[in-house]
């Protein structure tokens, strides 16, 4: 494969098994500083598993894992993954739905995450600011002080969102981020996850082909654990393996 | 830095129950030792030892709360640290008993004579010291909480799990110190005391100044607590509880969290022991039993966790229920404390506190209160103990 040292995410032969089965199966991805990936492929094809490698929620049983070019990332666990500048949306949306839409945001916030730190931590003007700006793109300036609870589907979608803005990662990993958001939303939300793209690297993991259309971006798709086509979205859909396997269904 | 901390800590609510705490912390003895027996306000030296006995207790229900109501950790266990810090405190007070003993030995302890021992063991020395045994009454729970922690929250052990381990090490410990080569007195544990800090401990004077000195110290705790429940480490306690894994994810070492709550938590419970046993004149290896932890539980669940003052009228209200009942209906106890666990469990699952909370805001309309979280049904169905250890929020 390329080489790995101007790489921001780089996967090499990653399988993993549960109960003997392969989930994934010898998966290679490559993705780059400031470029978005969108993964398709049908349900179970270890989309959401290959982001529970890089996370370290999964060890892999083989293959090598490196982010930045240079970190193993089999050999940390999920706090570690993500103090190095790692993000990730889930899902299902999970947000902490007994605290307020600010307070998630505030426990997301990039500050030091150490039991001393935190019991001392005092919000100044510089993070209020920049949690303002976040409601305001994420457009839940008008819920800040309701419980995340009380957030329909697609506002937790975009208060994850905005959890991973507050985190200010280098790479991004993106699941299903529009399900149960309406049309325009899911226009917003493409537009929102290019404009993070320009500095950040991005992983998006999508079924809604329209909103994979409006990421305009390299495209993957996934099958039974391993990459079945890669290239622009009219290549893939137009590639026969794909057709037979995901959207031909 | 701290003095923002404790700012923050002190909301209009913790205010009112320091207050209320320190008034109680004069009144009581006041009412004692000023106004002589057969006067309105009198108030009998039993009511005072009573009294400060649910106060400890209290401050031991708080410390549990800390760790289960705000972190989700269900400690069957809390018992042990109490007794720990009660025990270190009775090593003192045995030591000043002196050469007054039924031996008049003027180093060791009666059952030390009794068991032949020569010398005072390796582990008795400087408890005749008053400070060295409050440092004692800290370290001891607080380094056992520290170690047994540290294995279990890093090998990620939670949920019921955690909790039936809590209750092994509270049986563990009451085993051993049954055993008489122990040196902890056996089955009979510490008793016949005679003074502290050279007052008699039988004393008026005594006793409400151990009342008072108990007061302060549940203060200082509702401070402490709050203090840590209303900083962000608190918001990551909450999160730990609601959603241990994305938690992780966001990058905070749970385990680290987790550890510094219990270890906190064991040793307000360690020194709730120590002010426990002057004023009960006793302390022996019954207070391990695993029984007591699970009734701190109780008084926790029917105040309402994840709340400060409902443990407070949890372990007040319960105990003074336990002492009307041991009295006028002493079989009947253990029957009416598991019913009010059910009753309390299926119709007021956010304990008294919670409940009337939510009343209250309901009866002020549908103005939202956005600064106290209202209750979703994410709270409100937390069960008890989590039965799956790691709820799976993410696929
Ligand atoms: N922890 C696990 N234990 C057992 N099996 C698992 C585990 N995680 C994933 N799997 C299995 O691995 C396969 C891949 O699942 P994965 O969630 O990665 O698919 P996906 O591509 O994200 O699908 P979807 O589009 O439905 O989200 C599935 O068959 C799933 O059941
Ligand atoms: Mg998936």
């Amino acid at each position: 494969m390329a080489d790995k040292t101007d790489t921001m995410l780089y996967l090499d032969g990653v399988s993993v098994s549960f109960d003997g089965f392969r989930a994934l199966n010898g998966l290679s991805i490559i993705v780059y500083p400031a470029e978005m990936l969108a993964i398709i492929g049908p349900n179970g094809a270890g989309k959401t598993t290959m982001m529970d490698i890089i996370t370290g929620k999964t060890r892999p049983d083989d293959g090598e894992v490196l982010f930045d070019g240079r970190t193993d990332l089999t050999q940390l666990d999920e706090a570690a993954i993500a103090n190095l500048g790692i993000g990730r949306k889930f899902q299902k949306p999970t947000v902490f739905e007994n605290q307020t839409v600010w307070d998630n945001l505030e426990l997301a916030l990039k500050k030091p995450r150490n039991v001393l730190a935190t019991l001392f931590y005092a919000m100044d003007a510089s993070d209020r600011a920049r949690l303002d700006e976040i409601l305001e793109t994420v457009r839940l300036t008008a819920r800040k002080n309701d419980l995340a609870a009380d957030l329909s589907h697609g506002q937790k979608q975009w208060l994850e969102i905005g959890m991973l803005l507050a985190q200010d990662p280098k790479l991004l990993l993106v699941d299903e981020p529009v399900a149960g958001m309406t049309d325009s939303e899911t226009v917003e939300t493409a537009k929102l996850l290019k404009d993070i793209a320009r500095t950040r690297s991005v992983v998006v993991v999508e079924h809604d082909m329209s909103f994979v259309r409006d990421l305009d971006t390299r495209v993957m798709c996934l099958a039974e654990g391993s990459v079945l086509a890669e290239g622009s979205l009219d290549q893939v859909s137009a590639n026969p393996k794909v057709i037979e396997s995901y959207l031909g269904r | 830095m701290i003095t923002q901390a404790i700012l923050r800590a002190l909301d209009k609510k913790a205010i009112w129950l320091v207050g209320i705490l320190l008034v109680i912390a004069i009144a009581i003895p006041a009412g004692n030792l000023l106004i002589p027996p057969g006067q309105p306000f009198h108030v009998p030296a039993y009511i005072v030892t009573l009294f400060g006995k649910y106060l400890c207790y209290a401050i031991l229900a708080l410390a549990l709360d800390l760790v289960w109501g705000y972190c989700g950790i269900l400690s069957l266990g809390h018992g042990a640290f109490f007794a720990l810090g009660g025990y270190a405190m009775g090593m003192y007070l045995m030591r000043q008993i002196g050469d007054r003993g039924v031996y008049a030995n003027p180093t060791l302890p009666d059952f030390m004579v009794f068991l032949n021992w020569r010398e005072l063991p390796w582990y008795w020395q400087g408890f005749d010291q008053f400070w060295f045994a409050m440092i004692m009454v800290v370290l001891v729970p607080g380094i056992l909480a520290f170690v047994f922690g540290f294995l279990a929250f890093r090998s990620r052990v939670t949920g019921v799990y955690l909790s039936i381990m809590t209750q092994a090490m509270t049986f563990a410990l009451l085993l051993a110190f049954f055993r008489n080569d122990m040196g902890f007195g056996g089955n009979n544990g510490l008793t016949d005391f005679k003074e502290i800090l050279g007052f008699p401990i039988q004393a008026a004077s005594t006793r409400s100044a151990l009342f008072a000195a108990t007061a302060v110290t549940l203060a200082l705790s509702v401070i402490v607590c709050s203090m840590i429940v209303n900083s962000k480490l608190g918001k990551v306690m909450a999160a730990i509880r609601d959603a241990e894994s994305r938690t992780r994810f966001l990058g905070y070492r749970v385990e680290y969290v987790k550890l510094f709550a219990f270890t906190v938590s064991a040793i307000m419970a360690g020194i709730a022991g120590a002010l426990y046993v002057p004023q009960v004149g006793i302390i022996n290896p019954g207070e391990f039993e695993p029984a007591n932890s699970i009734e701190v539980v109780i008084w926790t669940a029917v105040g309402g966790r994840g709340t400060i003052v409902g443990p407070i009228i949890g372990a007040v209200l319960v105990n003074m229920g336990k002492s009307y009942f041991t009295g006028a209906l002493p079989d009947l106890w253990l029957f009416a404390l598991g019913g009010l666990f059910i009753f309390v469990t299926i119709f007021l699952p956010k304990g008294i506190v919670g409940t009337f909370a939510q009343w209250w805001r309901q009866a002020r309309g549908p103005r939202r209160d956005n600064t106290t979280p209202r209750d979703t049904g994410a709270s409100a169905d937390r069960p008890l103990v989590a039965a799956d250890p790691q709820p799976k929020p993410a696929e």
